[in-house]
């Protein structure tokens, strides 16, 4: 009778050990955080030369636009974007858009050519981009006024999109 | 659970072949040379099956399975070289492209059945799991029937078991008793480890040879075990890094906490005896510093220096479980142009412009009411689908700039645009000054691997389990002489498991030295092969 | 790089070649003499078994020399060319016949393992002999280890299939089922063509025999490709430069990816041809199927002592080919290339070998597997070795091709 409860015991091990090496294996992400999650914190300059901070804007919504002058899907949605800040700056709402590695003078000279008004940050050396998981850009991130990920898109927006997330974060 | 009692009083399990004491064979009909492969213990997948459990047990325990689970995987794995696996091609390729383009209908059929991701398919990834499960069942199986059967024998054996060994023999002598004392200093003097019982000698040799090929089961399970661990989160890493000469950067995939900087790549080449053949490269190099950042918001910097490593090929960086390889370069990019502000007529010079690729300014002021101001920089010139003037990329491959210049005479400026090769002046304007190139300065840039493989220990003792158990199991052997008097004779039996013709010349020595009168061409009961 | 060190190191291995050449003389007497009586063949087989052996034995410390000295001059372990590595396969294929032989103190084996040795340095001479400086990923001491201790193991495989072989020869008889003589002959055509292989070689090198194409290779770059044999095959829109020379009859497939794959395949059909005409007109010559003529040679050895060195040489390799092939070639690719198993078809075919080799030994555990079954697979498994070593380089591209191979 023990040998018998020995093998079960044995067989039904193994039997685990493959099935969660299974799950293990094919629900596996590569993301460092998921939507529901706490942003990470960070520290970037502005075009100015200023640090600004993330939790910073603790208490109002924050959208976080990963971008580059050199990606002709982020030059498109650029403008939406800047209709939409206008829209909501004074609900509560920051944008902050994170220019992925490129020049104080390319992003400034972009700015000026596009009238850009929000806050243009930059990530010189990647290491926020690298902390986000940014893979295709432009990416956003809609951040509520706690701080948490409420949604991240990974295509470029037109004026409704934008307008459908923020709705979503505003405080 | 019913036993089974040998006259020699030991109590064996169900399903003994021979007692585990005294060897004494239960079938009594057979007279053939005993099959001793288990010592013919109890196997737990001999017997019927009655249970669902004893059929999965039976199943995986059958070394026919467990050979056939080899042959598939060996028959399976040669498929998957027969057009290169999908990491093998270009990264960009579109593999159910690529494979028929290639290699036309064969590729198409190879790359529908999924061979081009072979070994990372779930059913390769199942075959080696059932492998897996096979071995640890059938170690299981036959190695604990093994261990106790070596452990409960004794010296004296059962007249029958001698007899039915393929060496024995028997043969009548004076003194029965003094033969046996002669023959145990004697196979004292061969080195065996010699017990004595009532009127019998045993002598045995390298019995832990026999528990090798369970020690390579239990290392190829460790390595199994390895391997599935790299599934798991954080457990491996496979990310890139590009670096220019002198710049700093985190490490992809550690959240910031480590930076890494090249203080310059360079390639050597090996010295060319003719002019015709191509540069062989002799050594790719990156002198890194590898840092651990104190600051714990991203973006932020408080830089420790921890490890100083020239990386090369075949010699990475490595710190705590995060390795360094050196993989890719990329020679010469360009990092700053020196222009001269140049009087178009008079060919003088005003002065000069430093730029950096990376990182311009927005003005640069010669003094003496001369400015040179930067209106507009493209590092990776292109005109984008509405013929408007874009960057490429953030990489300075074609730098294009639009200049003002400001000089004394003419504060409002003239405009002039830039690129590598020529200078297109702003149309409507006859520029008195020109900026001509003066100098290039070039940088180099490294592309390292950046690994973490926290399973490695793992994998390592695994396989070190491996070489352990091969060699024990097959540079040693177990090997086990009995003789003992019975009814007046000294009956002589021998066993070991493999290679008899070395092992029957060492039983020849011990009847040359004991002077037994065996003859010993009648000792081998094994009828010669194919004969 | 010492230029005369290199150049004695050559001079040696060409004194281990002679040598092995007059041990196989030594060896066939052995095996020959059957019609004197029993004793006198007996003292004979003695005396010059172990004539041989001892010529043997002084031609591996000259192959031993050789590799040594190649090392010295070159500053690099002599492992990283197909002429180096095929060279060290012949060694190890001889210390192996020397490992057994003093397990054993079988001569005979010396009759079907030396010739193996000389084909494969009569094969190796074929390719380019100029040390060639090392690439970046090959500067390593796992390199020397993984290569040296794999050669050492697949040399013991050789002997395994040696043993294997003469076995099958010695029990050969009408008695056997249809597909194993039938199988036996076609192991006997391939060793012909391996045979002619070699002659072909060495026959049009000697005579600098030389065509020239210029094609697009494998990786869609220009090159000129010089064939040493008559172009039989071309490659694919090839442009002749030598067109004094004989007209190609067909162009090679492009899915044949290895490095100059059209001149291998060339050679591959010489050989097969060339191979197959030497085996019929011996056939038909010896009136009776090879292996059954050769048979008779191998009466004097007993079976049951074949089909042991058979296995003994097999599980004396299998542990030093997992040590090379397996555990120093998994430290060196983490080193190097920052993962230990990458899944390149060297490697698949590494293990594909172990795999096959581990079957086996399995087999043998059971009853029935021993004798001539064994024996089959111990033929197979070396076939597996050397396609491994042929093929691989030859239609499929990946980080183990031989620059010169």
């Amino acid at each position: 009778m023990r040998n018998r409860w020995i093998r079960i015991i044995v067989l039904g091990v193994i039997f685990l050990a493959v099935a969660s090496a299974f799950i293990a294996a094919y629900t596996a992400d590569d993301s460092p955080f998921d939507v529901g999650d706490l942003a990470p914190d960070f520290t970037l300059l502005n075009l100015d030369g200023e640090p600004v901070s993330l939790k910073d804007f603790r208490g109002q919504g924050v959208m976080l636009n990963f971008w580059a002058t050199n990606c002709p899907p982020c030059r498109e949605e650029m403008p939406a974007i800047e209709r939409q800040y206008q829209q909501y700056k004074d609900k509560g709402i920051q944008i902050l858009a994170i220019n992925i590695a490129e020049s104080r003078l390319v992003a400034s000279r972009f700015k000026d050519r596009y009238d850009l008004t929000f806050p243009i940050l930059l990530d010189e050396d990647r290491s926020v981009t690298q902390r986000y998981g940014i893979i295709p850009i432009p990416t956003s991130f809609f951040i509520d006024k706690d701080g948490y990920v409420v949604a991240k898109v990974q295509s470029m927006m037109t004026d409704e999109m934008i307008k459908a997330h923020l709705e979503a974060i505003v405080p | 659970m019913s036993t089974l009692k040998c006259e020699c009083g030991h109590v064996n399990p169900v399903g003994t072949e021979l007692c585990e004491r005294c060897g004494k064979p239960f079938d009594e009909k057979d007279q053939g040379i005993l099959y001793m492969r288990y010592e013919g213990a109890a196997l737990r997948s001999r017997k019927k099956n009655k249970t669902f459990v004893d059929y999965i047990w039976n199943f995986f325990a059958s070394v026919k399975v467990g050979v056939g689970l080899l042959v598939i995987t060996l028959i399976v794995s040669m498929f998957g070289t027969i057009y290169p696996q999908q990491m093998y091609i270009p990264a960009t390729a579109d593999p159910y492209q690529y494979y028929p383009d290639q290699y036309g209908f064969a590729g198409f059929l190879y790359v529908s059945l999924g061979f081009h991701q072979m070994y990372s398919s779930w059913w390769y990834i199942t075959l080696l799991l059932l492998s897996g499960i096979s071995i640890v069942v059938s170690s299981i199986d036959r190695g604990i029937p093994l261990y106790r059967s070596l452990k409960n024998q004794q010296v004296r054996r059962h007249p029958r078991f001698m007899q039915r060994q393929r060496i024995s023999g028997r043969v009548v002598v004076d003194d029965p008793e003094q033969t046996l004392a002669n023959v145990a200093d004697v196979l004292k003097s061969m080195r065996y480890k010699v017990m004595t019982g009532e009127k019998a000698v045993m002598g045995e040799k390298n019995r832990f040879s026999r528990w090798g090929a369970y020690v390579v089961h239990l290392g190829l399970i460790v390595l199994l075990l390895g391997a599935l661990l790299r599934i798991l989160p954080g457990f491996s890493m496979d990310q890139y890094v590009w670096i220019r000469d002198g710049e700093t950067v985190p490490v992809p995939g550690t959240e910031n906490k480590y930076y890494i900087k090249s203080e310059g790549f360079e390639v050597e080449f090996y010295e060319q005896n003719d002019e015709e053949g191509p540069l062989i490269p002799e050594e790719f190099r990156t002198e890194a510093v590898l840092y651990e950042n104190m600051a714990t918001q991203s973006g932020q910097r408080e830089l420790r220096e921890i490890k100083r490593h020239t990386i090369r090929v075949n010699d990475p960086l490595r710190h705590e479980g995060l390795s360094f390889y050196q993989s890719d370069y990329k020679m010469n990019e360009f990092s700053q142009f020196t222009f001269a502000l140049t009087h178009q007529e008079s060919g003088e010079e005003v002065g000069l412009v430093e730029i950096d690729l990376f990182d311009p300014a927005s003005e640069y002021d010669l003094g003496n009411g001369f400015k040179v101001e930067l209106v507009e920089y493209y590092p990776d010139f292109e005109l984008d689908a509405k013929k408007e003037p874009q960057t490429k990329s953030p990489i300075p491959n074609n730098p294009a700039f639009i200049f003002r210049v400001i000089t004394p005479d003419n504060p409002a400026g003239e405009t002039s645009m830039v690129l590598i090769q020529q200078t297109i002046v702003a149309p409507g304007a006859e520029n008195e000054y020109a900026l001509k190139i003066k100098n290039i300065a070039f940088n180099n840039v490294t592309g390292l691997m950046v690994r973490t493989e926290r399973s490695l220990p793992i994998i390592y003792f695994g396989l070190a389990l491996i070489m352990l158990g091969l060699v024990i199991s097959f540079y040693w052997q177990h090997k086990r002489i009995w003789v003992q008097e019975q009814d007046g004779a000294i009956m002589l039996a021998a066993y070991t498991h493999k290679n008899w013709f070395s092992f029957k010349q060492e039983v020849e020595r011990l009847i040359d030295l004991t002077g037994l009168p065996l003859d010993k061409r009648t000792l081998d009961k094994e009828v010669p092969m194919d004969e | 790089m010492n230029e005369q060190l290199i150049s004695y190191s050559s001079k040696s291995l060409l004194i281990a070649f002679f040598l092995y050449l007059v041990a196989i003389v030594f060896f066939v007497i052995t095996i020959t003499g059957r019609r004197m009586e029993q004793e006198r063949r007996e003292a004979l087989k003695q005396k010059w078994g172990r004539l041989g052996f001892g010529v043997a034995a002084l031609g591996s410390i000259f192959h031993l020399l050789y590799w040594i000295l190649r090392w010295v001059g070159k500053g690099s372990a002599p492992v990283s060319s197909m002429f180096e590595f095929m060279s060290l396969l012949a060694l190890a294929i001889v210390l192996g016949y020397l490992v057994i032989y003093w397990l054993y103190r079988s001569t005979a084996l010396g009759v079907f393992t030396l010739p193996l040795v000389v084909s494969l340095l009569g094969w190796a001479a074929v390719f380019d002999k100029t040390p060639q400086p090392l690439i970046p990923a090959l500067q390593s001491h796992w390199l020397t280890l993984h290569v040296s201790v794999v050669a050492l193991g697949e040399g013991l495989f050789a002997v395994g299939f040696a043993a294997g072989l003469m076995y099958l020869i010695r029990t050969v008889d009408q008695d056997n089922p249809l597909w194993h003589r039938r199988l036996l002959e076609i192991c006997m055509a391939l060793i012909f063509m391996l045979i002619a292989f070699i002659g072909l070689s060495i026959l049009f090198t000697a005579m600098g025999y030389e065509a020239q194409f210029n094609y697009v290779n494998e990786r869609g770059q220009e090159q000129t490709l010089t064939y040493t044999l008559p172009p039989v095959v071309g490659p694919k829109d090839g442009e002749y430069l030598t067109p004094e020379r004989m007209q190609p009859l067909v162009e090679a497939p492009t899915w044949l990816k290895g490095r100059e794959a059209p001149r291998k395949l060339n050679t591959i059909v010489w050989s097969v041809v060339v191979g197959a005409l030497l085996y019929l007109v011996i056939r038909l010559i010896s009136k009776k199927p090879i292996a059954e003529r050769l048979k008779s040679l191998l009466a004097d050895l007993s079976p049951a002592l074949l089909d042991e060195i058979c296995y003994r040489a097999i599980i004396i390799a299998f542990p030093i080919f997992t040590l090379g092939g397996l555990v120093f070639a998994m430290i060196w690719a983490e080193e190097a290339w920052g993962r230990f198993w990458g899944w390149d078809p060297k490697e698949v075919w590494a293990l594909i070998t172990w795999l096959f080799y581990a079957a086996y030994i399995h087999l043998r555990l059971g009853r029935g597997w021993h004798g001539a079954k064994s024996a089959w697979l111990a033929v197979l498994g070396f076939i597996i070795i050397m396609f491994n070593l042929v093929f691989v380089n030859l239609v499929i591209a990946g980080l183990h091709s031989y620059v010169s191979g």
